[in-house]
């Protein structure tokens, strides 16, 4: 229940400095200044926004299918809310600490299609059909090399429950199952145990370096996951006008906009969870110095909770942050190129970095 | 196979160098471009800094008399018409009232002989070719730096510079006309006695060749005028407007009468031929 009423809030917060932020970063990349009216440095335009927003009409299309059209967006939504469900926010704050924890993600996830799609049908235009088409066909495309990203990690940590993964990669593993312990590089003839070590030597891509190659396909495929440029062609503004959410207005619109930077969060909170540490700190110890100790309070203490939310935000929102950076600098891709990209290139490669990941698993024990 | 990795290749160095660049711009951000008079040497170099104005806090210099919002120096103004008659599109309206004697001088020294009772350039109307500034004798109207002057209304660009009030106007007015009848009986008492003496007719004397080839031509202009802006002007224009009728009707009609005064003028220089 708190981690309910946690992210629901903090989606809201974040959506509104998350758009204040890309618009800024936009500007910026652009030799602009984005807003700058309505508060200090422009701070207050997305409050305007949305203040404007939520007084909008409801407009519903006259030749649309109602029963479809209306209850899109709250599906798109709860789809994308859902996964927050079993993300290990701290060491003792998550959700939910099923043993299925990503599987049920990626589950939950995949209904953003069908909401997508919804909105599409039932807009009962060319243009949000057209949207809704290339959303599915982009999404259904990409969640292959996304998912075998995510096997590799569950074959690296032999688990799916989420706050054991994230456990596994800081000091702190022996708090949670008896006897875990990390190896440079995963490779245990090497010798070199990093277990109280802890920091960056310790998250996913150092314990089995393979998966910073991972890494990357897994954030690619994030990026089309969450329909953001270059894989953006489902709202392709100069095209489809906004795609699938072309008769949206209103609230209605606002919920499917929040959908989507909900999404951004929610694949950046993965991302940092399967790959950067999750909660743990970035520094290690060295010596006496014991820098990844003082950067993380013990689990289950408030130090454990402040230390954890600060890590795992900040790494998600730097996630974030560099989606929006690649949204503006790379042109939108076309649908054969899209569909290139994932079938010729990252599904291979996954399948071939889940062989490894299977092959380095065999070195860490 | 070969081609395969080229492409891999390929992609990953160009998408690098994108992400360099836009890295670039977004560590760029922090300055802002410095204000460039055009005459500055570096002016078409990019600068790799924001590029924005935010304009109404911030403006960019500009050359002191660009073509740009014109301004009459009322106080210079001989009143001569060279700009209204040389506007392409008419955008210069101005009523004269000719003064019984030299008003004052310019600060350029140039005497001052009629009054300006409407002096109203309509920048709505303007071209801003900048004729009117290059014909005007003594400078007086220029263009100035301020370009921003939009108004929610037309009638605001139509801009008023002659500073006489309605009485005075008035005053002037009678003035002139009071001149005038004098002058007819002069001249009627004069044409009793010798028929050709016309040359005293007009008082301003000296002027009086620059000002001959206007008065004619100006005179039907602003015998028309009373109906074409009496319909947006107000009801205290509108009234200036009708008295002016009523004023000058008389002036004409004299004119008219005087004509055959005026005839043995032409006989005047076909005796000279």
């Amino acid at each position: 229940m708190y981690a309910f009423l946690f992210f629901l809030n903090f989606l809201l917060i974040y959506t509104v400095f998350a758009v204040y932020a890309e618009r800024k970063l936009s500007a910026f990349i652009q030799d602009r200044y984005g807003p700058m009216e309505t508060g200090y440095y422009g701070m207050l335009q997305t409050v305007a926004d949305l203040l404007k927003l939520i007084q909008k009409e409801d407009i519903v299309p006259f030749k649309s299918d109602k029963t479809l059209f209306k209850p899109a967006p709250i599906i798109i939504f709860v789809a994308v809310f859902a996964g927050f469900a079993v993300l290990p926010l701290t060491s003792g704050f998550n959700g939910s600490q099923a043993q299925i924890g990503v599987f049920y993600l990626l589950a939950i996830v995949s209904l953003d299609v069908v909401g997508i799609l919804m909105a599409g049908w039932g807009s009962n235009s060319k243009y949000a059909l057209f949207g809704a088409m290339r959303s599915v066909a982009q999404i259904i495309s990409y969640e292959i090399p996304l998912g075998l990203m995510v096997v590799c990690v569950i074959m690296i940590s032999q688990t799916l429950n989420l706050q054991e993964i994230a456990f596994q990669q800081g000091i702190w593993w022996y708090n949670f199952a008896e006897g875990g312990e990390n190896y440079l590089f995963g490779v245990k003839a090497l010798g070199i145990e990093t277990t109280n070590i802890g920091g960056f030597l310790t998250w996913n891509i150092f314990r089995s370096p393979l998966l910073l190659i991972g890494f990357v396909i897994f954030f690619i495929s994030s990026l089309a996951e969450s329909n953001r440029a270059p894989f953006d062609i489902p709202e392709a503004e100069s095209e489809l006008v906004g795609g699938f959410h072309v008769e949206y207005s209103g609230f209605r619109w606002s919920m499917i906009m929040l959908a989507e930077y909900g999404m951004m969060l929610l694949v950046s909170f993965l991302a940092a969870i399967l790959f950067l540490g999750g909660w743990n700190s970035l520094l290690p110890n060295i010596g006496a110095l014991k820098l990844s100790e003082w950067t993380s309070g013990v689990p289950g203490t408030i130090a454990g909770h402040l230390w954890g939310a600060f890590w795992l935000i900040s790494k998600a929102l730097l996630l974030v942050l560099v989606q929006m950076w690649v949204r503006w600098t790379f042109p939108r891709m076309r649908l054969d190129q899209l569909m290139n990209l994932s079938w010729k290139y990252l599904t291979p490669a996954s399948i071939l970095l889940v062989l490894l990941s299977a092959v380095w698993r065999l070195l860490m024990i | 196979m070969k081609g395969y990795w080229r492409k891999i290749q390929i992609a990953t160095s160009t998408l690098r160098d994108g992400l360099k660049i836009t890295s670039k711009h977004i560590m760029n951000a922090r300055f802002q471009r410095t204000n460039l008079v055009p005459e500055a040497d570096n002016y078409f170099e990019k600068e790799n800094a924001i590029f924005t104005v935010q304009y109404p806090k911030e403006k960019l210099p500009v050359p002191d008399h660009g073509r740009y919002k014109l301004h009459n120096e009322i106080e210079d103004c001989i009143v001569c018409d060279k700009c209204a008659k040389v506007c392409p599109v008419d955008c210069i309206e101005i009523e004269p009232i000719r003064s019984v004697n030299e008003i004052g001088k310019t600060s350029d020294g140039t005497p001052k002989r009629i009054h300006a009772a409407k002096f109203n350039i309509d920048m709505a109307k303007c071209c801003f070719c900048g004729l009117c500034t290059t014909v005007c004798p003594t400078e007086c109207l220029t263009m100035t730096d301020d370009y921003d002057f939009s108004a929610y209304d037309f009638e605001e660009h139509n801009m008023p510079f002659a500073n006489m009030t309605p009485l005075e106007i008035l005053e002037k007015k009678k003035e002139l006309e009071e001149f005038n009848k004098q002058k007819e009986a002069a001249n009627a008492k004069k044409k009793e006695v010798v028929p050709k003496a016309t040359g005293a007719r007009p008082n301003v004397g000296g002027a009086k060749p620059t000002f001959k080839p206007r008065v004619p031509g100006a005179k039907p202009k602003i015998a028309s005028k009373p109906q074409t802006p009496g319909k947006d002007s107000s009801d205290e224009k509108e009234k200036t407007e009708n008295k002016q009728k009523s004023v000058f009707k008389p002036r004409i009609q004299p004119k008219k009468t005087a004509k055959p005064v005026l005839k043995p003028k032409p006989k005047d220089s076909g005796d000279k031929e």
